[in-house]
């Protein structure tokens, strides 16, 4: 015992004078957590809470592109500025990269009539197949599409334009229906259609109650602390590698480890030691994040980070995240021939480990190889084992699949180094 | 009671009938023996590719002979056998410790792992920093020293639990005139109390100051082994230089 006493002392002091590893280990990953949780929380605010500047330029002067201005006011998704008509395309263009606008839409002269000219075909259709005869002349022009143009700066992503394309879809779609609906009571009735009663028949009222799927119940929706403070926590946890993988590789280097073998303790006291250090390392980077989650964050104006309910699961599952990163480490100094091969091949890994195990992109939109490789990530199964409870609201019952996964890669990690100690004669 | 004589009349080292070789390279030692006694100064010596560092690692248990046995004061050199760890002490080429430790808690580290606890230690610590000159410097990360001071550093580590065998590599290499003769001094303070010394060096003016009994090896083999003064004598030498070439031969050895 006080082998491993002097031992972790030992490991305490070399670890406490490399600023370099400690940086990596501490100061980057509360950066990263920062900074992306804080981008990801002011893009969701802009595509949720603020309205998105749309130019409008309405070359119609009938009602129906009036209704249509109305109806997109109405989505309040879009903070609407109508330019002049007689502004080209080249205008348009210059105000969307001037970043005047991320959106243009643009009704063409005849929109109003190609709306009449649409909706009287339509209902012409209904009143036949209803039996009443050709009541109604479509009144030249062949009906088609209506004709409409929308603008996008570059930067808008595809998923936020599909979103605005189907808001604008949906406002038209309102335009059309009332049309219809008003040429076909006009048509049966021979009299306009009251207001109420066209409030009545367009206006939705079905809710949509939306439930956070969660294993207790209790929980509200997550946020992006949710979301990302876990996945940076594990990132972190892996980056002891830089200073426990490239301190095992010094030690083989300057013979030290060669040193200890002629010395009469066994050399699993030296791994053990390193361990035990660096999983106390692991558990106080897991703590400062997640204080940084709780108390930091609200003060930023970022969402604050919700504990899991369940401590024991929380702590077990910390825990192995930390084995793991550690194992992880150990294998890669037991094997690394140099510290800058342990710190590049160690830092890179990570990396490519952390963007292929869902930490830097969901793993829903993942396609079907990448979801494959995602099992092959240890960070993965830390994600998922942290998501259960910080997301799911899972209990330790609900997470043991992945507990159990967990323990099965620390104890191959483990193996693996053991296997590349006893090749390379340390033990 | 000195430490050797703790261990009664066996030799402090011996080889018998010990053979060697790394995979996929022919025997480096065949039938190979050498017996070093209690309390000598030995200094095995032959030029690069001789197997003097195999043969330091064979004794040290470093690595492990295909056949033969190595006994220390007797008791069979096995990896994993405590006991026969404790009776020596290694101090290697290389400067093998922890640069960013200061020397204190470099020997409170080494001190634990030869077996020791932290009165003994601290007490041991204090004693060897004074001997080699350290004493101004305990606390200080050892990074910051000389050549000198790291190698006065590398070698109380190898002394810190008072082993009666100290295998000892190129303790001096690279170290100035002053740091040199400290350092074979305290050597021989050691071996006058009894620790047996076994010194591996290419300092062949100072290997003639420290050791009693010599070895010259070469492919594996002994050419001569004897006490210095009779080798000298035998073969009208003045110096174990002349000898070295006399029996080595003066030719690169590109191995």
């Amino acid at each position: 015992m006080y082998k491993l006493r002097a031992t972790i002392l030992k490991d305490v002091r070399v670890l406490s004078r490399d600023k370099i590893g400690l940086i990596f280990m501490f100061v980057m990953p509360v950066l990263l957590v920062l900074i992306v949780t804080s981008m990801q929380s002011s893009t969701f605010e802009l595509a949720n809470k603020n309205k998105v500047p749309l130019l409008l330029c309405n070359k119609d002067t009938g009602a129906a592109s009036r209704r249509f201005i109305r109806a997109i006011d109405t989505l309040g998704l879009f903070m609407v500025k109508e330019i002049p008509a007689g502004q080209g395309e080249a205008a348009i263009r210059d105000r969307l990269h001037n970043k005047e606008a991320l959106l243009a839409v643009v009704l063409p002269a005849d929109f109003s009539a190609q709306i009449t000219v649409r909706t009287k075909s339509l209902a012409d259709k209904v009143l036949k197949s209803f039996g009443l005869g050709d009541s109604l002349s479509a009144g030249g022009g062949k009906p088609g599409s209506v004709p409409l143009t929308l603008y996008y700066h570059p930067v808008l992503q595809e998923s936020f334009r599909r979103s605005a394309e189907g808001a604008i879809y949906s406002a038209l779609q309102l335009v059309e229906s009332k049309q219809l609906l008003k040429t076909l009571y006009f048509s049966i009735n021979e009299k306009e259609l009251p207001d109420t009663l066209e409030n009545e028949l367009l206006s939705n009222r079905t809710t949509i109650s939306e439930i956070v799927v969660s294993m207790d119940g209790s929980r509200g929706a997550p946020n992006v602390s949710q979301h990302n403070v876990p996945a940076w926590t594990i990132f972190a946890m892996f980056f002891v590698v830089v200073s426990l993988g490239s301190g095992i590789v010094r030690e083989k280097l300057n013979g030290s480890s060669i040193r200890l073998k002629t010395l009469p303790t066994n050399y699993f006291v030296a791994i053990l030691s390193k361990q035990i250090t660096y999983l106390g390392v692991t558990m106080a980077q897991a703590l400062l994040i997640f204080a940084i989650g709780v108390w930091i964050f609200p003060v930023m104006g970022l969402p604050r980070l919700n504990l899991p309910g369940d401590w024991v699961s929380f702590v077990l599952v910390s825990l192995l995240c930390g084995c793991c990163a550690v194992s992880y480490a150990i294998c890669v100094g037991v094997f690394a021939e140099t510290a800058e091969q342990a710190n590049g091949f160690g830092a890179l890994s990570i990396v490519i480990l952390a963007a292929i195990g869902g930490l830097m992109v969901p793993d829903f939109i993942m396609t079907g190889g990448f979801r494959a490789a995602m099992k092959f990530s240890p960070l993965h199964w830390c994600l998922d084992a942290y998501y259960g409870l910080f997301l799911e609201g899972g209990k330790l019952k609900d997470v043991w699949s992945n507990v159990l996964s967990l323990i099965l890669i620390i104890a191959g990690l483990q193996g693996i180094a053991l296997w590349g100690l006893r090749r390379k004669n340390l033990i | 009671m000195s430490p050797a004589m703790q261990m009664g009349d066996a030799p402090a080292m011996r080889i018998d009938d010990l053979s060697f070789g790394y995979p996929g390279q022919s025997g480096l030692f065949s039938h190979f023996n050498l017996e070093v006694g209690a309390g000598q100064r030995f200094g095995l010596f032959g030029p690069n590719g001789a197997g003097k560092t195999t043969l330091m690692n064979l004794m040290t248990g470093l690595v492990a002979a295909d056949t033969g046995k190595i006994r220390l004061f007797g008791q069979d050199m096995q990896r994993h056998n405590r006991s026969v760890h404790l009776l020596f002490g290694f101090v290697p080429q290389d400067l093998s410790f922890y640069q960013e430790l200061s020397p204190v808690e470099n020997l409170a580290f080494f001190g634990a792992w030869s077996g020791m606890t932290g009165p003994v230690i601290r007490r041991r610590t204090g004693e060897l920093l004074d001997i080699l000159g350290l004493a101004d410097v305990r606390d200080k990360k050892v990074q910051h020293f000389s050549g000198g001071m790291k190698r006065r550093v590398n070698l109380a580590i190898g002394v810190i639990h008072q082993p009666p065998l100290l295998f000892l590599d190129e303790p001096t290499v690279g170290v100035d005139v002053q740091t040199r003769h400290a350092i074979i001094r305290y050597l021989r303070q050691l071996n006058e109390s009894g620790t047996t010394l076994i010194y591996t060096s290419h300092q062949l003016g100072e290997a003639e100051d420290l050791c009693d009994k010599v070895a010259l090896i070469d492919q594996g083999r002994i050419i001569v082994h004897d006490d210095l003064d009779t080798l000298l004598s035998n073969h009208r030498q003045e110096g174990l230089e002349g000898l070295f070439l006399e029996l080595t031969g003066k030719n690169y050895r590109n191995l």
